[in-house]
């Protein structure tokens, strides 16, 4: 499994690299999704980028509220870093769940976004964090709301030449409970289904719900129907129960060798359920 | 086109010209010689090939050799010194960790990675730490009780 000859050039410099995207350039982050479909020739990409050596890329620091990671910090770096497990904790909880020590080791946040892989962990917690991307190209710099990033399978709001330079994560309310919940398939470590979700109470009652789901669609997505049928209740298994069947609502829902579709929807819901009394029991 | 890099590799520099594309591990077992680390499945799945890039363990059939220029890349033949065998090592072999032997390097490898961050793992830890390298001959059960005594011997 030798990958098709391609040019290689490794930049320590952001504006370096932009600028040989910009003319056609592959950008190779940790190269956990990359390097196996080049193998497999799925991709033959004639100049690679690769970014691993932009230091300006890897950081995780808090601002006013939020936390801001480099698109190049890597899983690890994420589930063990001290200020996302104490300010955001389901996103270590996901990171800690990403394929296994070597591809944590490896894959980068930024990377997995901008895959967009429809199996992959870390997009249900983004879509449940709300999170937002920072994008730079040559010819500038944007910032997208995740529900617009992930267009479709493999699909994003990404334009040739642009990469993904940081995400942007609201700090959790201190008081919510968190959870990612996921069917795991054995070999490869991907998400058959995976849930992640946020619970907010006050007063007995779910003030907030935010449910994210990944491996069920063509993308990942949020399931609207489920957090707003968990809204304004006490959070009891029975509404628990109730939210978590609707976790598959207007979605088409894949099939593979691993789960039919049927399947597929059916863990979804039971997962759903898990995530959302794990979260439910530990929001306070 | 061929580029030239520099590898630290099990302690002793080395340049090389390679094309981009050859991958970690078949430049660590066809240019360098060391066979030492496997290639299993070649589709970062069993990991066989682990070895440690700047200390970080990696699947090296999932990394070009390329990535690694001016880092130091450590394999299962770097583990011993003076020909005493690594306490991961002989731990492997007092639990008899091994019957094949071929998933044997990585698994040391991703020992060394656990045990560095984790000197006192508990077993689900362990197993947790191991889910990225798969034996086909153990039912892992040796392979977990050889982690937990090189975690004794090393955290004592």
């Amino acid at each position: 499994m030798i990958a098709h000859i391609f040019e290689y050039s490794a930049p320590t410099d952001l504006k370096e690299a932009l600028g040989q995207l910009a003319s056609g350039g592959k950008p190779l982050a940790g190269g956990m999704s990359l390097i196996p479909i080049m193998k497999l020739r799925l991709a033959a990409p004639e100049h690679v980028v690769d970014l691993g050596r932009i230091v300006a890329l890897n950081y995780i620091r808090e601002e006013a509220g939020t936390l801001h990671a480099g698109a190049m910090t890597t899983h690890y770096q994420i589930e063990s870093s001290p200020l996302v497990r104490s300010r955001c904790p389901l996103l270590a909880e996901a990171a800690s769940h990403i394929g296994d020590v070597q591809v944590r080791n490896m894959g980068t946040i930024g990377g997995s976004a901008a895959h967009a892989d429809p199996a992959a962990d870390y997009p249900a917690s983004l879509m449940a964090l709300e999170v937002q991307f920072r994008l730079a190209s040559s010819s500038g710099e944007r910032t997208v709301s995740v529900e617009d990033f992930f267009v479709d399978t493999f699909a994003t709001a990404l334009q040739p030449g642009e990469i993904i330079t940081e995400v942007i994560i609201p700090v959790e309310d201190p008081s919510a409970g968190v959870s990612y919940q996921k069917m795991v398939q054995p070999a490869s470590g991907y998400a058959i289904v995976g849930v992640a979700a946020r619970i907010t109470k006050s007063g007995g009652k779910v003030t907030k719900a935010r449910v994210g789901v990944t491996g069920l669609g063509p993308k990942a997505f949020r399931a609207k129907a489920a957090e707003k049928l968990l809204e304004g209740t006490e959070g009891t298994a029975a509404d628990i129960a109730k939210a978590a069947a609707a976790v598959s609502e207007g979605v088409e829902s894949n099939t593979d060798l691993h789960a039919s579709a049927n399947y597929r929807t059916q863990m979804a819901r039971v997962y759903a359920g898990r995530a959302l009394s794990v979260a439910v029991s530990r929001a306070t | 086109m061929k580029r030239e890099i520099s590898v630290t590799l099990n302690g002793k520099p080395r340049t090389d010209e390679v094309e981009p594309r050859l991958l970690l591990i078949h430049y660590i077992r066809d240019v360098a010689g060391l066979t030492g680390a496997h290639v299993g499945c070649e589709t970062s799945i069993c990991g066989a090939c682990t070895v440690a890039v700047d200390g970080i363990a990696v699947k090296s059939c999932t990394m070009f050799a390329v990535q690694a220029d001016g880092k130091n890349v450590l394999t299962i033949e770097g583990l011993a010194s003076n020909g005493n065998l690594h306490t991961i090592q002989e731990a492997f072999w007092n639990e008899h960790g091994l019957q094949c032997g071929f998933c044997t390097p990585g698994m040391i490898m991703v020992t060394k990675q656990i045990l560095e961050r984790n000197p006192n793992p508990t077993e689900e830890e362990i197993r947790h730490g191991l889910e990225g390298n798969l034996c086909r001959c153990t039912g892992y059960q040796h392979i977990v009780n050889a982690v937990k005594t090189a975690a004794a011997k090393t955290g004592a």
